[in-house]
């Protein structure tokens, strides 16, 4: 793939997308995860796929050049993260209800437009489970200027963010608008996982946003080294997925998930490993 | 006359179903530290949420540093360690150090990031409550009582003019609870920090606070400890609805 990279235009934009959301799925997944959200990223993929279904049924049917699937994907994004915003604050002592019912809906409408569309293509295919060969030029550049909001965007309100998600009361007490973040952050959200399906497929998203989370919380000292483990452990399972899928001829969603649960293995036994030494020295 | 940090006048308080709070007319002075005991379910947690304006005040004024409470913009003149600041996530990972400056967040403000200066007084809070040694340790690592100096640490960051600590010593041991002591008196005596201390340790508390109320829906008492500590056991009983040995109290 390294000397294809160069000859293929596809296998570029492919690289650097997946370059871009190894950074930016697991940076805000380490907010999710802290947060106990990490189920909400499923369902917002979930609702993505509708609007992705939804953008392949128009293609379908009319010719209208500037609503893709990704970007009408994006719009059910960003549509459902305030569905669940507003879900979460009607039932404010259940809040975890909000995710089945906009999974479950999105699913729901999922199923309806892909029907609508006469059923299963390969587009449909490529979006559910990724692929190395998607992602056209015009797909990298709003990936990139997604990019380039979501860290813009984490760096002004960094410390805001990181407050309440570890206090909410405290924060509010100090005079934070819980509303406002909490509103900013699940947009973050819905743009990520939009920008993130290229690549890993939307059955497959969250696992790149909690995985190397789940793998650096074991081992890092304070939020921003989690955040930095969390990153590199991303950014190893993108270019190992991505170049063995190209090799394997399977979607990259697979060979990049299964590299983040190899690597959360390795981390868990090297914990163990460390942890019995250090009471072994402990004894002698 | 003493400035007035907070003052409370004929303020009623109900959930849905239950009064928490029925007239309540109280005052805190520069200076002050108030030992605020009662029964459990007797109204302390709820009077410190008006007071922060986390619950919103239905009946009565409440004024702040002189200020009507919708009106007061001043928070960071109010420190608070919550009831609940020990049952934070503790596998959440943040570092002393991190955790500290999140007492700074609303005062350096949106689009800021943390000077020089405020790393200092980061330092300088974990200092003040004795943690330095363990300043980028996890918070999920440290014991009860650590975890507990590092919420006060967090508010003190600020340079609060007042502080409120809502049962700060549950579930830690007599030691740490005597050395917790120290620590607040030493605030309230070389810093000129306010206190609110809400705590069923009477006992102990009676040595230390300057004032003592006793809440139980109404207010029952405000005076000074020893007062309190000559109330009659029928007094103490007719308050908490149960006897009560204050002196002999020492966990
Ligand atoms: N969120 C709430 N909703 C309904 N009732 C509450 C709530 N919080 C407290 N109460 C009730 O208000 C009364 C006072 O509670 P609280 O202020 O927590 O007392 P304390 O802190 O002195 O133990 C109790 O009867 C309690 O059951
Ligand atoms: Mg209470």
């Amino acid at each position: 793939m390294i000397e294809n990279l160069f000859e293929y235009e596809f296998l570029r934009n492919t690289f650097f997308t997946g370059l871009l959301v190894g950074i930016i799925a697991p940076l805000l997944g380490t907010f999710i995860v802290v947060r106990r959200l990490s189920l909400i990223a499923d369902a917002l993929s979930h609702v993505t796929l509708a609007g992705i279904a939804f953008g392949l049924l128009l293609e379908k049917k009319y010719t209208i050049g500037f609503l893709t699937p990704f970007y009408t994907g994006m719009g059910f994004s960003v549509i459902g993260s305030i569905f669940i915003e507003k879900l979460r604050s009607v039932y404010k002592a259940y809040q975890e209800l909000a995710i089945p019912i906009i999974l479950s809906g999105g699913v729901g409408l999922s199923v309806i437009f892909i029907s609508l569309a006469n059923g299963f293509n390969t587009d449909l295919y490529n979006y559910l489970f990724g692929s190395v060969s998607a992602v056209s030029r015009n797909d990298l550049y709003s990936i990139l200027a997604i990019s380039i909001v979501v860290i813009v965007i984490l760096t002004l309100f960094y410390k805001e963010l990181f407050t309440l998600s570890f206090d909410e009361e405290h924060a509010v007490v100090t005079g934070i608008h819980a509303k406002r973040i909490h509103f900013l952050f699940i947009l973050l959200t819905a743009l990520v996982i939009a920008a993130s399906i290229r690549i890993v497929g939307v059955l497959l998203v969250s696992a790149l946003m909690t995985l190397p989370v789940a793998a650096s919380i074991r081992i890092a000292k304070g939020f921003k080294q989690t955040i930095i483990l969390s990153i590199i452990f991303g950014e190893i399972s993108v270019i190992i997925g991505l170049v063995s899928g190209y090799y394997l001829e399977i979607p990259p969603g697979g060979t990049i998930v299964l590299t983040s649960i190899l690597i959360l293995l390795l981390v868990i036994a090297f914990k163990r490993l460390h942890v019995s030494y250090a009471e072994k020295k402990v004894i002698q | 006359m003493s400035e007035s940090l907070v003052s409370m006048k004929n303020v009623s308080y109900s959930y849905e179903t239950t009064k928490a709070l029925i007239d309540i007319n109280f005052e805190i002075k520069k200076g002050a530290f108030i030992g605020l005991v009662g029964p459990n379910g007797g109204g302390k947690t709820t009077l410190i949420k008006l007071l922060l304006g986390l619950a919103k005040n239905q009946k009565g004024s409440i004024e702040l540093f002189g200020t009507k409470i919708n009106k007061f913009k001043d928070w960071n003149k109010i420190g608070f360690v919550s009831q609940k600041a020990n049952s934070f996530n503790k596998g959440f990972p943040a570092t002393v150090y991190e955790v500290v400056s999140m007492g700074l967040t609303a005062k350096v403000g949106y689009f800021k990031f943390l000077s020089k200066a405020d790393r200092r007084q980061i330092e300088t809070a974990v200092n003040q409550v004795g943690m330095l040694d363990y300043l980028h340790q996890n918070i999920g690592d440290l014991s009860g009582g650590q975890q507990q100096r590092v919420f006060i640490a967090r508010s003190l960051v600020s340079n609060p003019e007042l502080l409120i600590l809502d049962e700060p010593t549950v579930g830690v041991d007599t030691e740490n609870v005597r050395k917790f002591y120290d620590l607040l008196h030493n605030l309230n005596e070389k810093q000129n920090i306010s206190l609110l201390l809400v705590t069923h340790d009477t006992g102990t508390m009676t040595h230390h606070a300057t004032d003592i109320v006793c809440l139980n829906k109404t207010l029952h008492f405000h005076g000074k400890p020893t007062e309190f500590t000559n109330l009659s056991d029928r007094e103490l009983s007719n308050i908490y609805g149960h006897p009560l040995n204050v002196v002999t109290h020492n966990h």
